[in-house]
């Protein structure tokens, strides 16, 4: 069982008070547990079943504007003594930095709403096996399949944040995840694709035979690839990658990229940015959703933030730290963003894929191509060739680069969003990028 | 060396009642202890933005029946704790008839000394030397626009303890030292990234202002990617210098080579054994026993001693890279390449120093050979894809290469390949085989372990280079 708010607290009060005895003059503790239960298969056989058990603790100390900060699994209380003492003297030793603080108290959560984020329903191990079995069942009928794994895992989290200041809240969140992995081989190659669910609920999680289904169609659609040659040409990104770009996007606008200057998106606010009709919006508040929380991981209330308006950009993410550093108050976004996503475009999927007579479908990229201080952006892919809103044939071992400052200028969305992560997107068509082939 | 069983109210012996009652009839399994403690010093913006320490202290039972891994794991070391998890493998492991294998080599040699990097430099020097880094790459010129450096410090210490009560431990050093400057020049910016790190103290690296060469480096190749033009995209032939590009060598064949994989048959090398898969000439091993590098261990998370496993011969596909599981289900030995991020991680087969030996040829001759092509020298990270067998690996300093010559430097660019053909494609090695500077992170399965690479310069024939000049 996960452990109660009751004990957390406990514990954070206890941290508090000694910070206070060794001198800090102000203190934020975090306690958090989280319980997690996974059973894999592999090849329609359990293959792994783990339990974890993790309790741990942060403590940040200040002596005026110097700062310091320990973690530790090590809850007993003559460890936390000893690290607590060893922290606030090593905030001693460390120079002042104007911008040290905590969050301003006007700025803390006053209330913790109901976001439907605990499931109190338990999946013992055997119903975990009876799901995975249907899973694997679905995702190996097709004979070009030739290894399947699966898993589903269980986790449940409690945690408090407390600070000298008064702030002492939190609360339990769990998720219920399952995915298939899946290798499919004809004469010619060997292929690997995935599909994967994962909610707040348990019953709101997807059925096990179409998610071995989805995984092993998509993992038989990319057999035999080919490669094809270097040329400039329209890509259409699936959501799944899609999504990545989006958080790209976030990281070029948090508040700390921002303020070091490392960012392509410095001195861009109120800029258009992107393509006219595209809107980006952070909601915290979204009932089960996978990125929802009552406030930032200092304390700090988050409210739902129009990020970007037609193609402006009206708000980087902004902590308390690099707020006080830009002149800005803090918008509840330490530690990034909540439930983030590109609002629906106005065409449908199929109109995306006819949009151009020839354009490449990305499914998957691989590597870390992308440059937030340049704009760059190159990776490896995979996909398939789209030819007048058909899907000719299976692509791989090319790249595909651009720079963000164009890309973000020529997105075309699709009406598909689906809220699937905590960061989704509809299929993004973006032309003008460079394929490198043979 | 730590005492697990102190301050608990679990005695050695019961815990090895415990392991014992548990892992009696399964294959293999073991108590995985583990405290660690770490700290980060983080210089960034002219300030020190960061200094925290971690102290990480836990256990992880695991039981193995055929197959089927049993795998718990705990915060918390006491009798209720170590019980539950006994429970929970047995429940999953409900009708074990294995034979508890005892067998483990044993070796006296060690590859790094008992020492505790953090204690033995305190934090002002540490800051001094972070302030000194920042003063002097600002005194560079106005182009440096921004610094970043910081200190990583560890020391690791594990034991295992076995179904019988043998026992099995470690103490690991771990540091590395970084610096990151960005450069602006008429509007426009590049970052330059250099750092060093082993399993010794800091001094080993920063003595006699040694810290200087690693600015320096850093603040090249910022300078070098400001005169940057845009790479060109698609196949051609491509000259990697020696060192740290053997990140190509990691993720190429590296991977695909790792036991696991090859058990399930998920790796494109898996049917591949003895046959030839490089050129000739090219030769790779996997090392851990390397003294004080960051891949090397004395042992590895299992307990195996590490040793020195010649993946590749002149060409030939000689050895798989194994964990005491897949060695077992593929009726092998450990190799000593089981290892895990910390105690909340099942073991897996993981690289340790990978390298690629050095051959006659030398650079220049290589650059000579290229009418078109790229001359990459320095890399940001990589990654494959096992089953397909692509990869790629991207470029943060790289020059053209035309009619035999360098040319102008190149933005940075990916890199991609087919991992069971490219090394097919390699035809000169040079003799200027290089380690890198310690600073690789492997990551796999969501554990990041610290690994390292070594090759010379090579020639490859073909590779798609993705830029975005066609």
């Amino acid at each position: 069982m996960v452990k109660d708010q009751e004990f957390l607290e406990k514990k954070a009060s206890y941290c508090l008070g000694l910070a206070k005895k060794f001198g800090a003059t102000d203190t934020s503790v975090v306690v958090k547990n989280s319980v997690s239960e996974t059973v894999n298969f592999r090849n329609k056989k359990l293959d792994e079943a783990n339990r974890s058990d993790d309790l741990g603790i942060s403590i940040t100390t200040y002596i005026g504007k110097k700062k310091s900060s320990i973690s530790s699994s090590n809850l007993l209380t003559d460890n936390l003594s000893i690290l607590i003492e060893k922290c606030v003297e090593t905030t001693k030793n460390t120079p002042e930095d104007e911008f040290n603080s905590l969050p301003d108290r006007d700025l803390l959560s006053k209330e913790v709403k109901d976001l439907d984020l605990y499931d109190d329903s338990h999946i013992a191990n055997d119903q975990k096996i009876d799901y995975l079995k249907k899973l694997e069942a679905a995702a190996s009928s097709d004979k070009k399949i030739i290894n399947t794994e699966s898993s589903f895992t269980q986790n449940k989290s409690n945690f408090t944040l407390a600070n000298s200041e008064g702030f002492c809240d939190g609360y339990k969140t769990s998720s219920f995840t399952a995915s298939s992995v899946t290798v499919a081989k004809d004469e010619k190659s060997m292929e690997r694709d995935y599909e994967y669910s994962s909610k707040c609920f348990l019953k709101d999680l997807d059925d096990a035979d179409e998610l071995g289904t989805l995984a092993a169609n998509q993992t038989i659609r990319k057999l035999s690839p080919k490669k094809i040659g270097s040329e400039k040409i329209a890509i259409i990104f699936d959501k799944r990658i899609a999504k990545g770009i989006l958080n790209t996007f976030a990281s070029a606008i948090s508040s700390s990229a921002i303020s070091r200057g490392t960012s392509f998106l410095k001195d861009k606010a109120n800029q258009k940015i992107l393509s006219d009709k595209i809107n980006v919006f952070d909601k915290p508040d979204m009932l089960k959703g996978l990125g929802s929380r009552n406030f930032d991981s200092e304390g700090v209330k988050t409210d739902t933030l129009k990020l970007v308006d037609q193609g402006i950009l009206k708000h980087y993410l902004i902590d308390t730290y690099n707020g006080k550093k830009l002149n800005l108050k803090s918008n509840g976004r330490c530690g990034g963003t909540s439930n983030l996503y590109f609002e629906n475009g106005n065409i449908s999927f199929k109109d995306l894929l006819n949009s151009n007579s020839k354009s490449l479908y990305i499914t998957e990229t691989i590597g870390h191509g992308s440059n937030i201080v340049t704009g760059d952006y190159s990776v490896g892919a995979t996909g398939f060739l789209v030819e007048n809103g058909e899907f000719k044939y299976p692509i791989n071992e090319i790249t595909i680069a651009g720079n963000f400052k164009d890309m973000f200028q020529n997105i075309t969305l699709a009406n598909d969003l689906e809220f699937k992560y905590a960061t989704n997107s509809p299929t993004m068509l973006i032309e003008g990028m460079v394929v490198a082939g043979k | 060396m730590s005492n697990f069983f102190e301050k608990t109210d679990l005695s050695r012996k019961e815990a090895e009642n415990i392991i014992s009652d548990t892992l009696q009839k399964c294959d293999d399994g073991e108590l995985y202890l583990e405290n660690s403690k770490s700290e980060s010093i983080l210089l960034d913006d002219d300030k020190i933005k960061n200094s925290s320490y971690n102290s990480d202290l836990g256990f992880g039972f695991r039981a193995i029946s055929d197959e089927v891994v049993a795998y718990s794991h705990s915060n918390e070391i006491s009798k209720n704790s170590l019980k539950q998890s006994s429970e929970n493998l047995k429940s999953t492991l409900k009708s074990v008839k294995g034979t508890y294998n005892h067998e483990i080599p044993k070796s006296n040699k060690k590859y790094y000394d008992n020492i505790n990097p953090i204690e033995q430099k305190s934090l002002n020097e540490k800051i001094k030397i972070l302030n000194d880094v920042n003063d002097y790459l600002r005194s560079k010129g106005d182009k440096v626009k921004q610094v970043t450096a910081n200190f990583l410090g560890e020391q690791k210490s594990v034991e295992i303890i076995r179904s019988g009560g043998e026992t099995l431990s470690d103490v690991r050093p771990l540091v590395r030292f970084n610096v990151s400057v960005m450069v602006e020049k008429d509007g426009r910016k590049e970052t330059g990234v250099y750092g060093v790190g082993g399993r010794q103290s800091y001094d080993s690296y920063l003595k006699d202002e040694n810290w200087k060469s690693v600015c320096d480096e850093a603040l090249r190749i910022a300078s070098v990617n400001l005169e940057s033009k845009p790479a060109p995209a698609g196949e051609m032939k491509v000259v990697l210098g020696p060192g740290w590009p053997a990140i190509l060598i990691h993720e190429a064949v590296g991977h695909g080579l790792e036991g696991d994989f090859n058990r399930k048959k998920t790796s494109a090398f898996h049917n591949l054994m003895g046959q030839k898969v490089a050129s000739e000439g090219v030769t790779i091993i996997d090392d851990g026993t390397i003294d004080k590098r960051r891949g090397s261990l004395t042992i590895d998370d299992e307990g195996t001693p590490t040793e020195k496993t010649v993946l590749i011969e002149n060409g030939i596909l000689k050895n798989f890279m194994q964990d005491r599981l897949n060695a077992r289900l593929m009726k092998t030995r450990s190799t000593g390449n089981g290892r895990r991020e910390n105690y909340r991680h099942i073991v897996l087969p993981r690289m340790r120093n990978t390298m690629m030996l050095s051959g006659k040829q030398t650079q220049e001759e290589m650059i000579k050979a290229v009418d078109k092509g790229i001359f990459a020298v320095s890399f940001g990270g990589g990654q494959v894809d096992i089953t397909s067998g692509k990869f790629v690996f991207n470029c943060t300093e790289a020059y053209e290469i035309v009619d035999g010559k360098i040319g102008s430097p190149i933005k940075g660019a990916t890199l991609i390949g087919d991992g069971p053909s490219i090394l097919k494609e390699v035809s000169m090695v040079g003799n200027d085989m290089m380690m890198d500077p310690g600073i690789g992170t492997c990551g796999k399965a969501g554990q990041g372990v610290p690994v390292g690479v070594a090759q010379p310069s090579i020639l490859i024939d073909k590779m798609t280079v993705g830029g975005t000049k066609l």
